[in-house]
């Protein structure tokens, strides 16, 4: 392919006779392969078009803009103003970086300690594995309703307080008591989530070479100072870039709440920026503004990622 | 087996050999329990009465199993329509992506055009972008394509097309197609094979593994997808398992919920199970090497 595209410098003038001629029609030949190229790219550049590019560029627009009465006109500022003005845009926000918080703590360590132990392990790694994977399987919605109906029944019924009665434990109110709400939210995306941070991980350990662990030991370095020293270092890009997509991805968080605190919760407790954006788009009847609470997510995670990006790669 | 943390002759003899069984056995119960335990108590929870669900302390088997919850959430959520509806947008996805990425890769991987490199980054530049942020513009272009001015409310496509423009698939099926050598193109175009037919006849047979992963996640991603479907499919004809479910979530018994929610889980898992080689291969295929 390259040696056919490469016109030779010398080529380029045109010349006269049969020389021209050919030159001519390798041009026309590199176009026709670039037709044929892009009659293979259409179906999916139409696609990223309509349902990504446009709709990207259209967010923006829309959250300068107000359509009264099929009228749309431009409105400043005055969209972004409303949702900042809207009282539960702090909640929203503060209840999201609390949910982050709480899923990076539980929900970033775990797995990473969990695929520790399976990669030690030298037996049932098939099951465990399936085990661990299982309910990243289920459709969100099912799993949400054994949590809301079962697990977090807020009488002695549920199963969570007949597990805290039996240990003599304080029962709970779940997510009827705000306090509890987001840990209770927390603790059922985990479960749904951690599968595919673990399996990821497994596969990074199982790149680790062997030797390392080897000399570390001849060193004298016991098992935690052989995670530490070892483990960790070799798996550090990919602890890096996992935190990130788990950050932009709990930052998001909207399917937990509107099952298991149908949307708002007890006393605001669970509404995130995600459901807020519902709220305003698909039940206020203002696209423009959850189009502009949009573009304040998109400026956040994104001055995220920058900030995370220039930490991590500063250290090498 | 390469050597991990821990030497195979720490674990082999002696008391670290107790210690590893004893390890293996405490990591095989307590996974069970947390893994398999929950959907336990789903499947049985559903199988109890109104009142034995709300007896304290709830009951390990139930007492009186009886399949009414299943049969009633089959009925009166007409489970059998939402399933064919999932089913539907599901095959649907598989195929469409199947075709234009695949296509995609192709030409972005073989036939290289110009700015190919561009398309391909801004492709890929959408992976950056969060999807809640998208939802409000994606769905005012769907309920009014632009120049055509056609809604795609309740109508298959709504669900099919978005899905196309997947950078992770296009991604993956790149890569893929790359480590095919250029040579065995080269042959086929030698004895006068169009693109087209090259990408069929050499391209996709060797490709089947990648194929067979971006066809299960686009099943999967389909199955469980909630607020997109939830968005565009509003009418109850058209919606699926878990938008159906969710609709008819507040006038309707827990355990019926419950019972929906297990048989909407049922297709999925069985997915999994006799795919879980392919999909656990394509999860870290498509990670990066730490």
């Amino acid at each position: 392919m390259a040696t056919m595209t490469s016109v030779p410098e010398t080529s380029r003038k045109p010349l006269s006779g049969a020389y021209g001629k050919a030159t001519r029609t390798r041009r026309g030949r590199k176009m026709r392969d670039n037709l044929t190229g892009y009659a293979f790219l259409i179906g999916a550049i139409f696609c990223f078009a309509l349902f990504s590019w446009f709709p990207m560029i259209r967010g923006i627009v829309m959250s300068f803009q107000h359509t009264k009465r099929g009228v749309t006109s431009w409105v400043g500022f005055d969209n972004y103003v409303r949702i900042v003005q809207d009282p539960s845009f702090w909640t929203a926000w503060k209840n999201t970086a609390y949910f982050t918080v709480l899923a990076l703590v539980f929900g970033y360590v775990l797995p990473f300690v969990v695929a520790i132990l399976l990669n030690e392990l030298r037996h049932a790694k098939g099951y465990l594995r399936i085990l661990v994977y299982l309910p990243v399987i289920l459709p969100p919605a099912s799993a949400l309703f054994l949590f809301k109906y079962y697990a977090y029944d807020p009488s002695d019924a549920g199963l969570f307080n007949a597990i805290l009665k039996f240990l003599h434990l304080p029962t709970s109110e779940w997510m009827q008591s705000p306090g509890m709400t987001m840990p209770a939210m927390v603790l059922a995306s985990t479960w749904m989530n951690m599968g595919s941070a673990v399996l990821v991980y497994l596969a990074a350990l199982q790149n680790i070479p062997g030797e390392l662990y080897e000399a570390a030991e001849l060193d004298g370095a016991g098992l935690l100072r052989r995670i530490w020293n070892v483990t960790i270092p070799q798996t550090r890009l990919i602890l890096a870039l996992l935190a990130m997509l788990q950050i932009v991805a709990t930052m998001q968080v909207f399917i937990e709440p509107l099952i298991l605190a149908n949307g708002a919760g007890t006393q605001d407790s669970a509404t995130t920026v995600a459901y807020l954006i519902y709220q305003h788009g698909f039940f206020q009847n203002d696209l423009n503004g959850a189009a502009a609470l949009g573009v304040i997510m998109l400026l956040v995670l994104a001055a995220f990622s920058a900030v995370y990006v220039r930490l991590t790669t500063k250290q090498d | 087996m390469s050597r991990t943390l821990i030497s195979q002759a720490q674990i082999g003899r002696g008391r670290g050999r107790y210690l590893y069984w004893a390890i293996v056995v405490a990591v095989l119960l307590i996974f069970t329990l947390i893994f398999i335990g929950p959907l336990y108590w789903m499947v049985t929870g559903a199988l109890k009465s109104g009142q034995e669900i709300a007896q304290t302390p709830p009951t390990l088997f139930p007492k009186d199993p009886q399949t009414r919850n299943y049969t009633d959430a089959w009925t009166n959520l007409n489970l059998a329509k939402l399933m064919f509806n999932t089913f539907y947008y599901a095959i649907g996805a598989v195929f469409f992506q199947l075709v234009f990425d695949t296509a995609a890769a192709y030409a972005l991987s073989k036939l290289r055009p110009i700015f190919g490199n561009v398309v391909l980054g801004l492709m890929l530049a959408t992976l950056m972008i969060p999807a809640m942020v998208l939802i409000v513009p994606q769905y005012v272009t769907a309920i009014d394509l632009p120049f055509v001015h056609v809604s795609l409310l309740d109508s298959p496509f709504a669900i099919w097309l978005p899905l196309v423009a997947n950078a992770f698939n296009i991604f993956l099926l790149k890569r893929f197609f790359d480590s095919i050598p250029e040579d065995l193109i080269a042959a086929a175009m030698v004895d006068g094979a169009s693109p087209l037919r090259t990408l069929w006849s050499i391209i996709l047979p060797m490709s089947r593994p990648i194929l067979g992963v971006v066809s299960i996640f686009a099943v999967t991603y389909v199955w469980k997808d909630f607020l997109w479907p939830k968005l565009v499919m509003p009418s109850p004809e058209t919606r699926t398992l878990s938008v159906g479910i969710y609709a008819f979530s507040g006038g309707t018994p827990m355990n019926v919920v419950v019972a929906a929610s297990v048989i909407a889980a049922i297709p999925t898992v069985v997915i999994f199970l006799i795919f879980q080689r392919n999909i656990m291969a394509g999860l870290t295929s498509g990670s990066l090497k730490g």
